[in-house]
């Protein structure tokens, strides 16, 4: 176990130099900085001046060498556009982020396990046939033309439910379905595939041969076998859930991180971005170590 | 032969006409064709056969257990009292496990890896017995110990990978045995075992009978686990059950072309050794898709004749509830020159 954790750890400091020195570069390449902050009308001596203030004129490594080392010490900087100190920015809105991810996700565990469950007792049957039309349908459809017809629906015709900010939870309700329905169908097909592998399993056999009851035949024996892989999965999609709601957040103008990032995108807000995309990281690595802690609880064979 | 020939008790299991039916691609593929036996209480029955002869979907139909692809029919199907056919699916589930049990052949995949011995073992005792959590405990450990597993207590906390194939069978075993079932239908219990570990699961299967009285269907491609094992046997082929009778007729006085030719392939002087597989008769076995014109072993037959090819082979019954099913009447049957063994 300690062993486990300190290996991740190591993990963790590799991803983070890798991750935030390839995003430091994309992010130069991009577009000439001080040209930007220097604004429209800026002469080449302007942008100059703008390009020595900033440290733009440094050699790429000597720039990175300063942005991580001031990284360490918890300083990230301050946006280039509301002067505001990143970490501010990030944790004003991290909340609603992780808010809308969690409960997008739990929307989507709710439907996808006992859909899953479902379609695989009824395998190659209609309603096998019906679940996976819908898990395909969930996925074909683009999230923002969802969130727009059920802001449509909910919010203009029927005015049952707010269609924009964060403020209450009623706020989170046509977002979390927006993205929970997307999330949903790669977590049911992967139920309903390991409860099918599983139910053919030779230890379901023996469960039926020693007449237990059906319910602890497939919910004992049968489904906690089938959702190990599901716990991985759920692990890697609240990565995405976390840096990619940006679509559902502007949609229904949820102040969250992926709003953030789409605005500090495009206007180069260079400090916001990288931040956003080492924290983003961090989480990834987070969300996997729970995975694999839960999935070690779960699965005995599994020794951390 | 371990246990006495109970030939006059009740029979505690009645087979009559069963047949087990697969729907497949090319047809219907009929792995069990009207076969009848029965097996009488404390009794050890032997089912062999070569491979794909139909030996295990007879197993998983005394248990109901088939697959959804396949159809079962019978005229008799009885378990102590119980008509198989017509029982719920509900009360057949309480005859699981409990009055009727099954073990199976590859021990490696047949405990859920994710639970511990203890917790297996006990959930069949909580189920059948309703008692509490301590006496289904002690009734673990105590069975862990008839089956010759040291330190119980300390096993009972173990999952399933920590333990090798030879304790997990020993396991399997001791878990079809919780709730004393009289009937125990071991579905090749050794063939996915070690050499040495074969024969000691097989002198506890012995032992175990011994202390608890029930029946054994044990079902076997091996001829030396026949002859140290069987009290009465069925010799199988292509679904249907070719011979059958007390293990010394059968052994000593086969009327069957195919048993003749099993018995023939076996080494004389090592009985028991569960080294000695079947299929060392030249030939193959006919489909089982569609129906087989005549006797299905007429291809690999020596003394096939034109009677063989036409309808149904009747069965020709034999003293002591032996049959066979041939042509060839029992005089000329034994006249054939044959070096048998002897069980
Ligand atoms: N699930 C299945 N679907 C279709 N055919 C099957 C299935 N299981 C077994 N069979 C066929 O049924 C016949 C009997 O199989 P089985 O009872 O497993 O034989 P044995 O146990 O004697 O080796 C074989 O021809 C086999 O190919
Ligand atoms: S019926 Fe004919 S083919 Fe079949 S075993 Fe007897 S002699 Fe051989
Ligand atoms: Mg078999």
């Amino acid at each position: 176990m300690l062993r486990f954790i300190l290996g991740r750890a190591v993990m963790l400091a590799l991803v983070a130099v890798t991750v935030s020195f390839i995003g430091f570069g994309l992010l130069r390449l991009s577009g000439d900085l001080a040209a930007v902050l220097a604004g429209e009308t800026a002469t080449a001596a302007d942008i100059a001046r703008v390009a020595k203030q900033y440290g733009l004129d440094q050699p790429l490594y000597i720039q990175y060498l300063d942005w991580a080392g001031r990284a360490l010490q918890g300083d990230l900087g301050k946006s280039l556009f509301t002067h505001e100190p990143v970490t501010e920015l990030i944790l004003a809105r991290i909340g609603v982020t992780i808010r809308l991810a969690f409960s997008a996700l739990l929307f989507a565990l709710v439907f996808a396990l006992p859909l899953g469950v479902i379609a695989a007792l009824r395998k190659n049957t209609w309603i096998d046939r019906a679940v996976l039309t819908l898990s395909v349908l969930g996925q074909a459809i683009p999230s923002f033309w969802l969130g727009l017809l059920l802001i449509y629906l909910f919010g203009v015709i029927l005015r049952w439910l707010p269609i924009s900010g964060s403020d209450t939870s009623w706020h989170f309700v046509m977002p979390t379905i927006t993205l929970g329905l997307g999330t949903m169908p790669a977590l049911m097909r992967l139920t309903r595939t390991g409860m099918i592998d599983v139910l053919s399993s030779d230890y379901i056999r023996t469960a039926w041969a020693k007449g237990l009851h059906p319910l602890s035949v497939l919910f004992k024996h049968a489904l906690r076998n089938a959702v190990l892989p599901v716990v991985s999965l759920s692990a890697v999609l609240l990565g995405f859930l976390l840096g990619g709601s940006v679509i559902v957040e502007s949609v229904f103008a949820l102040n969250g991180i992926g709003l953030l990032a789409f605005d500090s995108i495009k206007r180069i807000d260079f400090p916001v971005v990288q931040s956003i995309l080492v924290f983003l990281s961090f989480c990834y690595i987070f969300l996997t170590l729970i995975s694999d802690i839960i999935n070690a609880r779960l699965d005995p064979r599994i020794a951390l | 032969m371990a246990a006495p020939d109970n030939i006059d008790a009740p029979p505690i299991l009645t087979v009559e006409g069963m047949s087990v039916d697969l729907k497949v691609p090319s047809g219907m593929l009929h792995a069990v064709n009207k076969i009848d036996f029965s097996v009488r209480p404390g009794q050890t029955f032997c089912i062999v056969g070569e491979s794909g002869c139909g030996k295990t979907m007879t197993s998983l139909a005394l248990m109901r257990l088939l697959p959804r692809s396949a159809k079962l029919s019978a005229t008799r199907l009885n378990f102590d009292g119980h008509d198989l056919l017509s029982l719920s699916d509900h009360a057949m589930a309480e005859l699981r496990g409990d009055r009727l049990g099954m073990i199976f052949q590859d021990p490696m995949t047949s405990l859920n890896p994710v639970y511990t011995i203890g917790n297996q073992m006990e959930e069949v005792y909580l189920r059948h017995r309703k008692s509490g959590r301590r006496e289904a405990r002690e009734r673990a450990e105590f069975m862990l110990q008839r089956v010759g597993i040291m330190s119980p207590a300390l096993r009972l906390k173990q999952f399933p990978h920590q333990l090798s194939g030879g304790l997990r069978q020993r396991v399997m075993i001791a878990m079809t045995l919780m709730c004393e079932p009289r009937l125990v239908i071991a579905d090749e219990p050794t063939t996915a075992l070690d050499v040495t570990v074969q024969v000691q699961i097989l002198q506890l299967l012995t032992k175990l009978q011994e202390e608890f009285g029930m029946a054994i269907i044990l079902i076997t491609h091996n001829l030396g686990i026949v002859a140290r094992m069987a009290d009465r046997l069925a010799v199988m082929y292509a679904g249907k059950i070719v011979e059958t009778g007390s293990a010394l007729d059968v052994f000593t006085q086969p009327h069957h072309p195919y048993t003749q030719g099993l018995l023939r392939c076996m080494p004389t002087h090592d009985h028991g050794a569960p080294a000695t597989r079947l299929g060392s008769i030249p030939g193959i076995v006919p489909s089982l898709v569609g129906d087989i014109r005549g006797c299905g072993f007429a291809n690999r037959c020596d003394y096939v004749r034109d009677a063989c090819r036409t309808g149904d082979i009747a069965l020709r019954e034999l003293p002591d509830g032996a049959a066979y099913r041939c042509v060839i009447p029992p005089d000329e049957a034994l006249a054939r020159p044959a070096e048998l063994a002897t069980p």
